[in-house]
């Protein structure tokens, strides 16, 4: 910002070029270039005018913007006037560069950690004045109930694993939030390009327990014709593209998925998810780049839950997190208490309106935390203190937060929490009692989908394989019907 | 020559998939009992305390690695040496061609060699040219690529494949596999040691199961040596890595009918040791090739298109593959994707009686 930066360089004359480099050393330069960022916030009065938050139909929420803390809002850095000296800047082809006589760098990091948007604090409580996106009582009602059963599939699920019925889980304890309130703000027919812990946007969505029972077990009814892992959900009709286990593979994916969406004028947009290891891979950084540069309709959601595996964050990037790489890439991002439902839920409504009214990409960086193990093949006490696992499940868990907010309300009761409970808990149970029944695909579903049809070679595998299961039956599981 | 072969617990999974051992033909020396990835885990010791100069890095590979194979090496050799990187494998793979070119040992972790292919451009267009485009004046050969592949009964997709092939098609790296933990340890100490870079494909289903005595000092096994590990006079088999398992018991079997299988660990991929399977199919008269990647295009193809060359009048019968089937690898379908001892037993007996 202009104003930011004249006052910088007035403070800092006694550091001109003219100085020998030598006593630059004995410059805090980090102290005196990050103040650049962040001492001067002048949010340019133009920004509000550029933001455009709609009064307008949110999905299936009567939302009401109640907006106007300018974390909504979305700086634009500021252009030189065309009148300036034109000795005093450089023209490049993509703009105006002012020249600086300070031998200045930019600091490594701003002097202060970007803030993080939360609407109701630790015990539920709504933080005032904070602006966010109303949410009524049925759609509260409904996300909580919706948290609920994630939470429930996953210790079911996990406890089926633990017992040998399914080969592989995994949870997404302390991050129901990012996926049920994400997915609330959405709309329909916005498409989903998950990375594998956001099976609550499956869910909200109406994929239904038997879908994601039919999937862990690899049986017959999986769409995926038990091909894939359990967890590598996928459903077409859901607008929810079918996981892969590699990583931030999705992302640049996704924003070939929404220009394709901006080219046929659609009124939607792509919400991809990843998480903070998915930041490191060159994927991220191409898809990022990708999507400002095609002015794509694509919100990118990080899950920021402190570990890739057994790897912290501290081993991943030594940045201010992800949300500050937006900047980089000239990507409007936000930073969200991501086991703040309301906040996620309104940070989402947010993106989504200029994802899909400004035609552009947006960041969400949701600060959170894995509360249960990578997976069921891990067991992350080997790396990390279990008393950090604990304040995470207990102080701060996503789903008592806005229980707490929502009985507050009025909406929720004791009686409320143990009906919706005792109800998940049978209907998951029933689901993985009638997902075990039901036998596996059949051998032929092996060969095809390899290609549109098979070719020559799979054909006489085929052959071959059936030949070689009548002469060994006893080599092949009776339970995939041949 | 006699086979010294040791049982690891059983695993309760369709395959009978017993633990390979490394023959008597290497200097006896008792050791301890290991298993695969505690063998690996003392290679890499040796490595790191041999030459100060080793560094061993990768994914997650601070605590131990997913696999537990680097566990311990952080404690006792410093983060600075061994290090968890960003979840980034072309990152892991520039970087330690970097580190390589200046005159180290990098070993690097690529947590699963489904997961190699984003490092694909580093590997193929840089480290294998790295030497030959500066005219010898660079290189990165003390670059070691370890990554486990292969099946493992419930890995599905990404977690099951062997993509030793599309190495096997690049000039100037080298491409090994071991089948057992003495054999892992020998081999790996050789390529981290070895002048050029080396992908090293670690057989994970074998990482526990397979256990035998390994000797506690630092040996190592020679590169691009094929091990005939079961002499025979009517087919020769030749496998590499937790396939070998599967064919030694078809081998037995195929005892059984009177068929004389001479089973050949390849060991190096390439640069493969032609001699040694070219010296016995002009004894037997007979191949059957097998691994777990897809049929077409898989190395066995080149094993066979080789020795067609070289033998073909001594050949008595087409050279046979019995190898993974072209589709992706299937999680429900493992067991019919698989080359399972049955098939390769039917193999042989074809092969045999043509
Ligand atoms: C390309 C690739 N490399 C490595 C892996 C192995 N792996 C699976 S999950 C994971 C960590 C991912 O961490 P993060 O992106 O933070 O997601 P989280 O599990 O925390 O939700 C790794 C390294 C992989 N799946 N794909
Ligand atoms: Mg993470």
């Amino acid at each position: 910002m202009m104003a930011a930066w004249v006052r910088n360089s007035a403070n800092i004359m006694i550091n001109r070029f003219k100085s020998k480099m030598g006593s630059l050393g004995m410059t805090n330069f980090s102290s005196w270039s990050s103040s650049f960022t962040r001492t001067f916030p002048v949010v340019p009065a133009s920004c509000a005018q550029n933001l455009r938050i709609p009064v307008g139909d949110f999905s299936n929420s009567p939302a009401h913007f109640r907006f106007c803390s300018y974390r909504f809002e979305s700086g634009k850095a500021e252009t030189l006037s065309d009148d300036g000296d034109a000795n005093q800047v450089l023209d490049l082809p993509e703009g105006k560069v002012k020249f600086s006589y300070e031998l200045s760098f930019i600091s490594e990091s701003a002097e202060e950690r970007e803030c993080c948007y939360r609407v109701l604090d630790e015990n539920g409580k709504q933080i005032l004045p904070s602006s966010y996106v109303e949410v009524s009582p049925e759609l509260s009602v409904k996300m909580y109930s919706e948290m609920v059963m994630l939470q429930t599939m996953d210790n079911i699920f996990y406890e089926a694993q633990r017992q040998g019925r399914i080969s592989f889980y995994v949870t997404t304890a302390g991050e129901e939030a990012i996926n049920i309130a994400s997915a609330a703000a959405l709309a329909f027919d916005d498409i989903v390009l998950p990375q594998y812990r956001e099976p609550g946007v499956l869910l909200w969505r109406g994929f239904t327990l038997q879908e994601f029972a039919n999937q862990c077990f690899g049986n017959k009814a999986d769409y995926g014709k038990g091909r894939q892992m359990p967890i590598h959900y996928g459903s077409n009709k859901h607008n929810y593209f079918t996981i892969s286990s590699t990583i931030a593979t999705q992302l640049p994916q996704a924003v070939g998925v929404a220009y394709s969406l901006k080219m046929d004028r659609k009124d939607a947009c792509v919400v991809t998810y990843f998480g903070d290891g998915g930041t490191s891979e060159g994927d991220f950084h191409a898809a990022l780049n990708f999507a400002a540069v095609t002015e794509a309709p694509v919100i990118f959601i990080c899950r920021n839950n402190g570990w890739a595996i057994s790897t912290p964050t501290s081993d991943q990037f030594r940045s201010d997190g992800v949300v500050v790489k937006g900047r980089a890439y000239g990507i409007r991002s936000i930073r969200v208490d991501g086991n703040d439902a309301l906040a996620m839920y309104s940070a989402v409504s947010a993106a989504r309106e200029m994802a899909v009214s400004e035609q552009r990409p947006i960041l969400i960086e949701a600060l959170t935390y894995r509360v249960g193990h990578h997976s069921t093949s891990d067991d992350s006490t080997k790396y990390r203190p279990v008393d950090e696992i604990e304040r995470w499940k207990i102080e701060r868990d996503p789903v008592t937060r806005f229980r707490k907010w929502i009985e507050s309300n009025g909406w929720w009761s004791e009686k409320a929490e143990i009906e919706a409970r005792n109800s998940a808990r049978k209907q998951i149970l029933h689901a993985i009692q009638e997902a075990e029944k039901v036998e596996k695909p059949p051998v032929a579903d092996m060969f095809t989908d390899v290609y549109d049809c098979p070719p020559s070679n799979l054909l006489e595998q085929e052959k071959l394989l059936r030949e070689t299961i009548k002469r060994h039956p006893q080599d092949y599981p009776s339970d995939v019907p041949v | 020559m006699g086979i010294r072969r040791r049982f690891g617990r059983l695993i309760t999974n369709w395959v009978d998939r017993k633990p390979f051992s490394t023959s008597s033909a290497i200097v006896e020396q008792t050791g301890k009992p290991l298993n695969l990835y505690s063998a690996i885990n003392q290679a890499l010791h040796i490595a790191l305390e041999t030459d100060p100069r080793t560094y061993v890095f990768g994914e997650d590979v601070g605590f131990g690695g997913v696999f537990r194979c680097t566990t311990g090496l952080a404690d006792r050799f410093g983060k600075k040496r061994v290090f968890n990187t960003p979840l980034c494998e072309q990152g892991i793979l520039g970087f330690g061609i970097g580190l390589a070119a200046m005159g180290n040992r990098a070993v690097a972790e690529i947590q699963f060699a489904d997961y190699i292919f984003p490092a694909f451009d580093q590997i193929v267009n840089e480290a294998a040219k790295f030497r030959y485009r500066s005219g010898n004046q660079f290189n990165c050969g003390g670059l070691t690529i370890r990554a486990p592949y292969g099946a493992v009964g419930h890995g599905g997709h990404y977690h099951s494949q062997s993509p030793e092939a599309f190495f096997c098609h690049v000039p100037g790296i080298k491409v090994v596999i071991p089948r057992s933990p003495r054999q892992a340890k020998g081999l790996l100490l050789s390529c981290i040691r070895d002048p050029n870079p080396v992908v090293f494909f670690e057989p994970k289903w074998l990482y526990r199961l397979s256990v035998e005595e390994v000797a506690e000092h630092d040996f190592m096994l020679p590169l691009s040596e094929a091990e005939v590990i079961r002499e025979g006079n009517d087919i020769t088999l030749v496998g590499w890595g937790a396939q070998l398992s599967i064919m030694e018991q078809a081998c037995l079997e195929a005892e059984k009918d009177g068929i004389s299988c001479e089973l050949i660990d390849l060991r190096t991929l390439i640069p493969w040791d032609k001699d040694t399977v070219e010296a016995s199919v002009r004894k037997t008269g007979r191949l059957l090739i097998s691994h777990e990647a897809p049929v077409t295009g898989g190395f066995g193809a080149e094993i066979s298109a080789s020795i067609v060359e070289s033998c073909f009048l001594k050949l008595e019968a087409p050279v046979s593959r019995v190898c993974g089937l072209d589709t992706p690898f299937p999680l429900v379908f493992e067991p019919f994707y698989m080359p399972t001892k049955n098939k390769i037993l039917d193999a042989i007996k074809a092969t045999v009686n043509y």
